[in-house]
């Protein structure tokens, strides 16, 4: 069976959960072979995890340089591997970089780039969806080796059994001429709560929330279903809350199991960030409000009513 | 002196309904009001920045059907010098690869010490064109920048994604994109609009670019469309009215669906 390549997405040796969702995608299409670029020791902390989620291989490419500039060791690793290893295609995840990843790459080995795939086949070709969430497209490389980003929890993981065979990369030396060099690193201090993109229960606030104090009555609901907390564009723009949390289409796009909008209007702006999440409940004082017309459940109501009970009512039943 | 390219892109607006063309998948940019891509805004208000900081020459480059050229007056009006416009028939249905690569070679053919982009283009949202370029011509990537400083020849860049800040720093020239953090772009002035209309734009053909007329278009595109769709429009759900019980209610909902 062909191998395909999977860049393993981690923080300094801790896995990131779409690496699961990866080599799951991976193996519709043939063998999964992680990918491991970091540090020298990274492999060693991740390995485990790479092979209870199927992974046959896992390339190991480690240097002092490897988090010292960006994109490109991803790039030179992933290629180095698809020279000797010629994969039926290659995975990273659809993040910021993923996606300059793949499309650096795409263009080194002559491939046909596959952007933010939600689903991926065994042909090879990918399904995407557009424009928001509006279209439904499926796409396939017409020349050269696939190269695939796939959207965070846009394939659900499913762990399988993998022999994780080492196999050592090295690494060209970095051309500091034409690399970025990473002279400090502040990761987002996310606290306790799951990463926006990542998470499989959301719950958003809008304009109705009303000010950045009482986002509280937000969070206090997210913590209680163990979420990440999202903001519409209208409470960003007015201050209640951080536009990392943006959902929307100037912001991050969501496809959770359960997206909670509170006083969210629904504007299209803000749909096209989250109307491919499985199930939408909506709270929201106006009947009007355009955000019923895509909810599974709404409560036409004052949210800060509906959300303590609801939060209440989760806690109960947590125990 | 800072010579800057700032990459222009004309899209269909976020606000109106944006489609396919049901013949051959491509963008469909008859149903939708064409606007230049928001971010774009921002990438000429941080050009205008440097140059007004210091010297140098802002000169817009823009990929696009002959109507593009609205995009390029808008970002000339705000201030900038010059254009180059790459218009051709037969760019119609080209991939990102393609795309990078006529970009790469519009690169070529003008003097420039920093590339400013977008991070991603508000249609296609591919988010991988700046770094693209970057290794077509083998030149630094400072992307997804919400502060950029240039000091001489040398370039520092917060970088902002999911992941949180980096900080980079590289030598000029570089490829540099950014985020809507960057700034508030301006509002063109009367007196710009009026200068706009006589700033030279040059318009360019994939045959002036050199480039390889097998490498562009539809039917040489490195990945294909099989097929597109419009999805099925979510329907509303279950809808009930708050009388003291909504949270309960929602729980009640919630268990059912084995969401808790």
């Amino acid at each position: 069976m062909a191998e395909v390549l999977v860049l393993v997405d981690h923080v300094d040796g801790e896995v990131k959960k779409v690496t699961y969702e990866l080599l799951t995608a991976a193996r519709a299409v043939g063998e999964p072979s992680a990918v491991v670029v970091g540090a020298p020791g990274t492999a060693g902390k991740v390995k485990e995890s790479l092979a209870s989620y199927g992974a046959a291989k896992v390339y190991v490419a480690e240097s002092d340089d490897a988090n010292g500039y960006l994109v490109t060791p991803k790039v030179d690793a992933l290629s180095t591997v698809a020279g000797q290893a010629s994969p039926a295609a290659v995975l990273v995840a659809a993040t910021s970089e993923g996606k300059e990843i793949a499309g650096r790459l795409a263009i080194r080995l002559g491939g046909g780039l596959l952007v933010d795939a939600v689903g991926v086949n065994s042909d090879g070709s990918v399904d995407q969806s557009i424009f928001g969430g509006a279209f439904s497209v499926k796409a396939k490389a017409a020349k050269g080796t696939p190269v695939i980003s796939v959207r965070p929890g846009g394939v659900e993981a499913e762990p399988a059994e993998g022999a994780a065979a080492e196999e050592a990369v090295s690494l060209p030396a970095v051309d500091a001429a034409k690399s970025a060099k990473i002279t400090g690193v502040e990761p987002v201090v996310g606290g306790d709560r799951p990463e926006l993109t990542e998470a499989s229960i959301v719950v958003s606030g809008g304009r109705g929330v009303g000010s950045a104090e009482k986002f509280e009555v937000v969070e206090k609901l997210a913590d209680a279903l163990g979420a990440a907390v999202g903001a519409s564009r209208a409470a960003v723009d007015s201050g209640y809350y951080p536009a990392q949390f943006q959902v929307g289409q100037t912001g991050k796009t969501v496809s959770p199991q359960l997206y909670v909008a509170l006083g969210i209007s629904g504007a299209i702006q803000h749909r096209a960030g989250m109307q491919t999440s499985k199930t939408i409940v909506a709270v929201n004082k106006d009947p009007e409000a355009p955000i019923f017309e895509i909810a599974d459940f709404g409560v036409v109501g004052d949210l800060f009513n509906v959300a303590p009970q609801l939060t209440e009512e989760v806690a109960k039943r947590k125990g | 002196m800072t010579n800057i390219v700032v990459l222009v892109k004309q899209v269909p607006d976020t606000y109106s309904e944006r489609k396919l063309s049901e013949g051959d998948h491509t963008l469909d940019r008859e149903s939708a009001d064409a606007v230049i891509d928001e971010i774009n805004e921002r990438s000429v208000e941080e050009a205008l920045k440097i140059k007004e900081a210091g010297e140098g020459e802002v000169t817009v480059l823009c990929v696009g059907p002959d109507r593009a050229t609205d995009a390029i007056r808008k970002a000339l009006s705000m201030g900038a010098d010059k254009a180059i416009h790459v218009s051709d028939e037969s760019l119609h249905g080209s991939d990102m690869v393609a795309t990078a690569k006529v970009i790469a070679a519009a690169l070529g053919k003008t003097e420039y010490d920093l590339v400013i982009a977008g991070n991603e283009a508000s249609d296609g949202r591919g988010g991988a064109i700046p770094a693209m370029l970057a290794e077509l011509l083998g030149l630094p990537q400072l992307t997804h920048a919400r502060q950029l400083t240039v000091e001489g020849t040398s370039i520092k860049v917060d970088r902002e994604t999911e992941e949180g800040l980096t900080h980079l720093e590289a030598s000029l020239p570089a490829v540099v994109s950014v985020t809507e953090k960057i700034n508030e772009p301006r509002y063109p002035s009367f007196k710009g609009i009026m200068a706009a209309k006589k700033k030279p734009v040059e318009t360019l053909t994939v045959a002036d670019l050199g480039v390889d007329a097998g490498e562009v278009g539809l039917g040489n595109a490195w990945s294909t469309v099989l097929e597109a769709s419009p999805k099925p429009p979510r329907t509303a759900g279950q809808r009930v009215e708050d009388e003291g019980d909504g949270g309960s209610k929602v729980a009640e909902y919630l268990v059912g669906q084995k969401l808790i």
